[in-house]
């Protein structure tokens, strides 16, 4: 078993030193950090929004996550990062239990949210989903109008008043950067929108029925650079009001629009802790290798 | 494998090069289209000739008692002088061979049929009167022959030099006669029996439930006496138009000036072939195909049209579809959303689509069995005691027909609705689940619209077999001769119990159990066509539904 990984530790190691053929892209992120005062940063330390408990998880006899504990801060951005298959997204899929739709799959473990386990028989699933909302990794729109797609989440809860709807609609658009853009198209199909369009109304729809949590598995990786920027702009707008997971391959875009950052490796939690310190000194051997491009 | 055997390097670099392949895949499916065309070209070619208005040929005759043959050369051939001898026709000695025309002479009346061969040596003149005419008429099929005058009440009519002014309107007002008292008779008179009939149940019902005097019975009591004054007047008032259609008679002779007389109201049409212009024909020709698509048929079917036919047909494919549908997406939902995947849904599937593979006729047994003995008395047992012993919904008609025609197409529903289903993204289905919407929720709102597509495939497959069907209609529901439509003016409109006409089994019974089989074979034609038609025209419809279904949801699919 793992350390639980503690952000207080001293740093292990510096990756800028220790390595000597460090590779251009480990410099990227590190320009890429906000420069910051560490005492600043400690003064506004955040609320505890979703506790995980010594989480395991099995797909039938084959252990995905190895007892994983982390403390998610509310209102912030917290990036998953690691190589593929390291169970970053199966973690996040916990978060609003996506993996229950999943054959053979068995959890062990409490994920803690608003001081209850979700994985209690009490909770209901759909309940819990529209407290945690997700996007995924490909747009996903309904085929159906913009207006549609985004009023779905509502009308689902049993809302019918055209002018609730109308403004939540609305409101989401605009919160998702794409209201002028589609304003005057609003009910036409959702499949004419390009890609990256169908991607911010997709956190459109997840936001209009307002969750705690917005969990984004890897939500620019089939889209442009431009529409990536689009999306991390709107990742940093939307972190005011909720609580960000995000699962990337691209170790930049954690560095930009992070506040914290995990770094699993083969369904362990190798390192947690906030995204400067993890990147400019990270404390374990194996996140330094991997952010520094030696494997992954 | 020595060299001596081995082919030419030519011919293997042919053979590798895929060029065989090619050849053979086009050439099959050259086969399958001059199989369809040609299929499609006989039958309306055959088909379609039939409403020509043929010329009609005088023979003169060597021998024999009567002088001249006249009527339509139908068929012409040539057979072995041994065939025509072993059958006892006389040939003369030392021909072989025998050229022969059928003509169809008509006057059944006269004669006891309608056809008859000519060999070559039994004639010598051919010749087309003009003044030849044709009358169609309500009973005993065409007559052939010539004008002689018209008859009102028994008196002549004068004319000048044609009779055919004449003719004319008084063949319009017989058919506008003939309407009235068709109005009168079967839509009038049909009402009032039909709601006799009701009362006559109502009042079986009263007496089971032990009520045999008091005010209902009065007041059904009433309501007969009104419906039988407003039958009796229907009854002077059909009396009084049968005396008027009758006031018309035609007076007509045969080619060997034997005379008759034909009564106007028997008359459906009169025309004269050899004296018309092309535009007549063509005029004449879309008459008779309108007609032969919107009216009834006369004569044991072998005359007029075959509307309620069709009426069967679609009305029959649409009861179909409407059962069949909701009932075989129903079930592949559970298959393929909510049942276990394991051992036994994969029994459950190979078994569905082995359905689909079992004897159309042993849906019929299974409909005649389950569904008019078993399910048909148990409902007259329960709701139409009244009725009894005659049977309601316990004898064949047009529900149950619709229902074991759904049970033979559900398979492909089912088959293709699941492959439709399976087909829809997950992430379509995780987004939706992602917004706190239930898997219930999730399945109505956007799997189940965008597997519509599938359904409608489904569904076109099932009405591509079911229109085809015969064997399991003929012992669920379907007869020769339908008196009523299964949808009509009198409530509930829509008469489930009756049976009905369908035109797979016209084209049997016109063609196999028919008095007049030659008569008859043109129709057997037209009616496959039309029938090839209507199943085309149901399949296009349901296409065009599923590609606007398609478009609204294509670009998901991807």
């Amino acid at each position: 078993m793992l350390p639980k990984p503690d952000r207080e530790a001293p740093p292990m190691s510096d990756p800028s030193t220790g390595n000597g053929g460090t590779p251009t892209h480990a410099v990227d992120i590190k320009s890429a950090l906000p420069r910051d005062e560490v005492a600043h940063e400690r003064a506004a330390e955040p609320r505890e929004c979703l506790a995980v408990k010594g989480l395991n998880l099995y797909y039938g006899e084959k252990q995905a996550l190895h007892d994983i504990h982390m403390s998610i801060p509310e209102r912030c951005v917290t990036a998953f990062i690691g190589p593929s298959g390291c169970g970053k997204s199966t973690l996040l899929r916990c978060f609003n239990r996506m993996n229950d739709l999943i054959d053979n799959v068995r959890i062990e473990g409490e994920v803690v949210l608003d001081g209850q386990n979700i994985f209690a028989p009490a909770v209901n699933v759909a309940t819990l989903r529209r407290k945690v909302g997700m996007v995924f990794q490909k747009p996903n729109p309904f085929p159906k109008s913009i207006y549609e797609n985004v009023a779905y989440g509502l009308r689902i809860q049993g809302v019918k008043s055209r002018r609730v709807l109308d403004k939540a609609v609305e409101a989401a658009l605009r919160g998702a950067a794409l209201w002028d853009e589609v304003k005057d198209r609003v009910h036409d199909s959702a499949l004419g929108l390009s890609g990256g369009q169908q991607q911010r109304l997709v956190i459109a729809r997840a936001i209009a029925i307002e969750p705690e949590v917005l969990l984004l598995d890897e939500p620019a990786s089939a889209l442009d650079p431009i529409s990536t920027l689009k999306i991390e702009e709107l990742i940093y707008e939307l972190k005011r009001d909720y609580t960000i997971v995000i699962v990337t391959h691209n170790m930049q875009q954690a560095a930009r629009v992070s506040d914290y950052t995990a770094f699993m490796y083969m369904g362990d939690l190798i390192e947690f802790g906030k995204t400067k310190t993890l990147f400019t000194n990270p404390r374990r051997k194996q996140t330094e290798d991997y952010i520094t491009g030696r494997y992954g | 494998m020595n060299a001596n055997t081995r082919m030419p390097t030519w011919l293997a670099d042919w053979f590798r090069s895929g060029s065989p392949g090619v050849y053979l895949t086009a050439g099959a499916v050259s086969f399958s289209l001059v199989m369809v065309f040609g299929l499609l070209f006989l039958i309306t070619v055959r088909g379609m000739g039939h409403f020509w208005p043929a010329e009609v040929v005088r023979l003169s005759l060597n021998g024999g008692d009567t002088k001249y043959a006249l009527g339509e050369v139908v068929d012409e051939e040539t057979v072995s002088a041994q065939r025509l001898l072993d059958n006892g026709i006389k040939v003369p000695a030392g021909q072989l061979t025998v050229h022969r025309v059928l003509l169809k002479i008509g006057n059944r009346d006269l004669h006891g049929f309608d056809f008859q061969w000519f060999n070559d040596t039994e004639y010598d003149e051919v010749r087309r009167p003009r003044k030849a005419v044709v009358i169609e008429r309500e009973e005993w099929g065409n007559y052939y022959g010539f004008v002689t005058g018209i008859l009102e009440r028994d008196q002549p009519v004068t004319y000048k030099t044609s009779p055919w002014p004449q003719l004319r309107k008084r063949i319009a007002r017989a058919e506008r006669l003939r309407k009235a008292i068709d109005e009168v008779q079967n839509e009038q008179m049909g009402a009032i029996n039909y709601a006799l009939e009701r009362l006559r149940l109502d009042t079986r019902r009263l007496e089971l439930d032990g009520i045999t005097s008091g005010p209902p019975l009065e007041a059904i009591e009433a309501e007969r006496g009104r419906l039988k004054a407003e039958y009796d007047e229907l009854a002077k008032r059909l009396a009084t138009l049968n005396e008027r259609i009758a006031r018309d008679v035609l007076t007509v002779e045969t080619v060997n000036g034997e005379p008759g007389k034909i009564p106007f109201r028997d008359i459906v049409r009169a025309f004269r072939p050899n004296a018309m212009s092309l535009t007549d024909k063509l005029g004449h020709y879309a008459v008779k195909l309108g007609e032969f698509v919107s009216t009834e048929p006369r004569e044991a079917n072998t005359e007029g049209g075959v509307f309620p036919a069709i009426f069967g047909t679609v009305m029959m494919v649409l009861l179909m579809s409407v059962f069949v549908t909701p009932f075989g997406v129903i079930a592949a939902v559970y298959l393929r959303e909510y049942a276990h995947q394991g051992l036994l849904t994969r029994v459950i599937r190979i078994a569905v689509n082995n359905l689909a593979g079992v004897p159309s006729v042993v849906y019929g047994v299974f409909g005649l069995g389950f569904f008019v003995y078993f399910l048909g008395a148990s409902i007259d047992q329960a709701f139409f005691q009244a009725a009894l012993p005659a049977p309601t919904f316990g004898t064949p008609g047009l529900l149950w027909s619709s229902l074991t025609l759904a049970l033979l197409t559900v398979p492909v529903v089912i088959v293709s609705t699941e492959e439709g289903l399976s087909r829809i993204p997950r992430s379509i289905r995780e987004g939706s689940l992602a917004l706190g919407a239930t898997k219930a929720e999730t399945l109505w709102r956007t799997v189940l619209p965008m597997a519509t597509p599938a359904m409608m495939t489904g569904l076109i497959l099932a009405v591509a077999r079911a229109a085809g069907e015969v064997a399991p209609l003929m012992m669920v529901g379907v007869v020769k001769l339908a008196p009523t439509l299964p949808l009509d003016g009198n409530l509930p409109f829509l008469h489930l119990d009756r049976k009905f006409m369908h035109l797979g089994f016209h084209i049997f019974d016109v063609g196999f159990q028919s008095p007049n089989v030659e008569a008859a074979r043109p129709l057997v034609f037209a009616t496959s066509l039309l029938l090839v038609i209507i199943i085309v025209a149901l399949n296009l419809a349901a296409i065009t539904i599923r590609n606007r279904l398609r478009e609204k949801y294509n670009a998901a699919e991807t």
